[in-house]
């Protein structure tokens, strides 16, 4: 019966069946990797002496957006509302 | 009067007033033609005041050449094209017209040479930009035009006193650097940066722009933020205030376009975002900076506007701009999903794109100024930049979870606008040189470092790790948030409402005391004038009414007389 049901991998789009999307991440980590090697090559002299650490810029920029997403978080607990809060006069609300 | 029509602006006027009266394809002859012709114009102004024309007492000088002037006009030129070509078969005559018409009224602002001609076209951008607004059709649309047309009304009126302040204070209205010390410095500053949507007033933008249609947004992400852009340029290089402010926004647009739903919205809020570095550049204000800026503003109107257009086909094509209602438009829009992720990379500066050959400027600026503090916020909002537009946007609106929307690809004019502008956005990230010969100063500044590009490669690919580990906590949720404009919004009314029932009790008690009075006086009258029954039907005079013996008058005379004489020798 495989072959015709709704589920069927071969029924989806090949960038959303799942061998795809496995690929996608290895892909997505190998590229990480590369990256960070890429360092030794290509040493970056910035405005302190830390920017050339190993991975400073990956960390980085890991943690800012750590930091940007739990403090939106935390402000669209206290900020957030219905949409229709101001009386529903948006044209898609 | 032939020489007016050498002036950029007059040009797509009378473009606009050709598109509003005309039909059909000379319509769009004209819709396409019109800005080619500005550009054109606006490329061959010399530098220096090259037209003046009396104005009321004053001699103002309706054209006056720089570089960053032409780069301003330039890309503005640029982008009417294609806003125009995407709006082509969409939009209707007036709305087109309107949306020119702000443009002329951005591309007068690049070459006022002084402050009253700058006003004029700023007020002219203020008028049409609010129809472009209401183009949106909706009742949501007219209310948030009303809000917008009264926010930067209210601009104007602050910006104007400024200039009346310096035009008198200092003989001049010439458009030159300002030091921010005074009254009327502060307020052009203020109302400027009104229009710029700095803190307090950020909310207007998103607010009024993503109520537009889908094409006449394209037109507003271009012209009213970056006009501000220029007129802070050209008016307080180097103010260190603007460094504090510029950053704000660009916080500011990060966080509000994160908790955001509407993708429209989110685009609308990293307007603020990025605009924000150029507000930051102009307060460092070295020749670096004020490039940085320039150059910032001229790939920021193309990639946002490309972003705008991507967005617009969807809205065009299933009416929803929700994240919430959308995903998996890959499917069937892959011109248009291509497009988002080129202008979505635009945005994040990523290598071999225009944002990195332009925000890296920025940085570098920060750091030779040796403004670490600065250099390293921007690196953050780098990082989060790619979070919000970058990812969040393309992820939510065509990939994500397959919403079941099978929209048509775009019709061919949006998709060869939007082809042209994401040709733009890496043509001028992998061959700077073509944006870089037209900016204000000599450049030295060298984008790509082989250390340079991996650092940002690291920043950005791994903000993008964040994204998806992180992804639980930015699971969508149908609400707006709360901004400063609650507080003309909801504050303003409930204290008018609060105000009014406090006043109650005294206002009464005044009318109250009111309707005695007058009540006394007139019964007071009626006795002296009028004799009354207890009934009130009039029986006779009353006693001033009266006929009296000629004696009782006599000595009324006399005694009034002595009371005279008394009162005159004392």
């Amino acid at each position: 019966m495989s072959g015709i049901g709704p589920d069927n991998p071969q029924r989806l789009h090949w960038l959303v069946r799942p061998h795809t999307i496995r690929r996608l991440w290895w892909g997505g980590a190998a590229v990480l990797v590369v990256t960070l090697l890429l360092q030794a090559l290509a040493p970056y002299k910035g405005v302190l002496a830390m920017e050339g650490w190993p991975a400073f810029a990956a960390v980085f920029g890991f943690a800012a957006c750590v930091v940007l997403v739990l403090a939106a978080k935390v402000l669209g607990e206290i900020l957030k509302r219905p949409e229709d809060y101001f009386g529903g006069d948006r044209d898609d609300a | 009067m032939l020489e007016a029509l050498s002036v950029p602006a007059v040009i797509l006027l009378i473009g606009a007033g050709l598109i509003a009266a005309t039909g059909g394809l000379l319509r769009q002859l004209v819709v396409l033609l019109a800005p080619l012709l500005t550009l054109l114009a606006a490329t061959q102004v010399p530098d220096g005041v090259t037209l003046t024309a009396p104005f009321l007492d004053y001699t103002v000088e309706v054209l006056e050449g720089s570089p960053v002037r032409r780069l301003f006009a330039a890309v503005f030129a640029l982008m009417a094209f294609t806003g125009g070509l995407f709006a082509l078969n969409q939009a209707r005559g007036y709305e087109l017209a309107a949306a020119y018409a702000y443009a002329a009224g951005a591309i007068g602002v690049c070459f006022a040479g002084d402050l009253i001609t700058l006003f004029l076209y700023w007020e002219l951008m203020a008028l049409f930009s609010t129809v472009v607004v209401w183009c949106g059709g909706t009742p949501g649309a007219k209310a948030a035009g009303i809000r917008y047309a009264i926010m930067h009304l209210l601009g104007g009126v602050i910006l104007k006193v400024g200039i009346e302040g310096v035009t008198i204070h200092t003989g001049s209205n010439d458009i030159v650097p300002l030091v921010v010390g005074n009254f009327d410095t502060w307020m052009i500053l203020t109302g400027i940066l009104l229009n710029a949507a700095a803190p307090p007033v950020s909310a207007w933008l998103a607010d009024a722009y993503p109520q537009s249609s889908a094409t006449g947004t394209v037109f507003l992400s271009a012209f009213t933020t970056k006009t501000a852009v220029l007129a802070l340029w050209l008016l307080f290089p180097g103010e260190a205030v603007l460094i504090g402010v510029g950053l704000y926004m660009i916080i500011y647009g990060i966080v509000y376009a994160l908790l955001e739903n509407d993708a429209r919205r989110i685009l609308a809020y990293s307007i603020v975002n990025q605009v924000g570095f150029m507000v930051c550049a102009i307060g460092i204000g070295t020749e670096l900076a004020l490039n940085g800026a320039a150059a910032h503003a001229f790939a920021h109107i193309l990639y946002k506007a490309l972003l705008f257009m991507t967005a617009g086909v969807v809205l065009y094509r299933t009416g929803k701009s929700r994240c919430t209602e959308l995903g998996g438009l890959f499917r069937t829009l892959p011109v248009t999903t291509a497009c988002g992720i080129i202008g979505a990379l635009a945005i994040s500066g990523f290598p071999l794109t225009s944002g990195f050959v332009t925000k890296t400027m920025i940085s570098q600026a920060a750091a030779d100024s040796g403004l670490v503090w600065v250099y390293f916020t921007l690196a953050v909002a780098s990082a989060g930049v790619f979070l919000h537009a970058g990812i969040k946007y393309p992820w939510f609106v065509f990939f994500q979870k397959d919403s079941g929307l099978r929209p048509r690809e775009a019709p061919w004019n949006m998709m060869l606008a939007m082809l042209l502008l994401a040709g733009a956005c890496i043509g001028l990230g992998v061959y700077p040189e073509l944006l870089y010969r037209y900016l204000p100063f000599p450049v030295e500044y060298v984008p790509y470092k082989p250390g340079k590009v991996v650092y940002y490669l690291q920043l950005l690919l791994f903000s993008g790790l964040a994204f998806f580990v992180l992804l639980p906590l930015m699971r969508r949720t149908e609400t707006i948030t709360l901004d400063t404009d609650w507080l003309w919004r909801i504050g303003l009314t409930s204290l008018w409402s609060r105000s009014r029932s406090l006043l109650r009790g005294p206002a009464t008690a005044l009318a109250t005391g009111y309707s005695v009075v007058v009540l006394t006086v007139r019964r007071r009258l009626e006795w002296l004038f009028l004799a009354k029954r207890a009934d009130g039907t009039v029986t006779g005079e009353g006693m001033l009414a009266r006929s009296w013996a000629i004696g009782t008058t006599a000595l009324c005379i006399v005694i009034l007389l002595v009371a005279y004489v008394v009162t005159y020798f004392l």
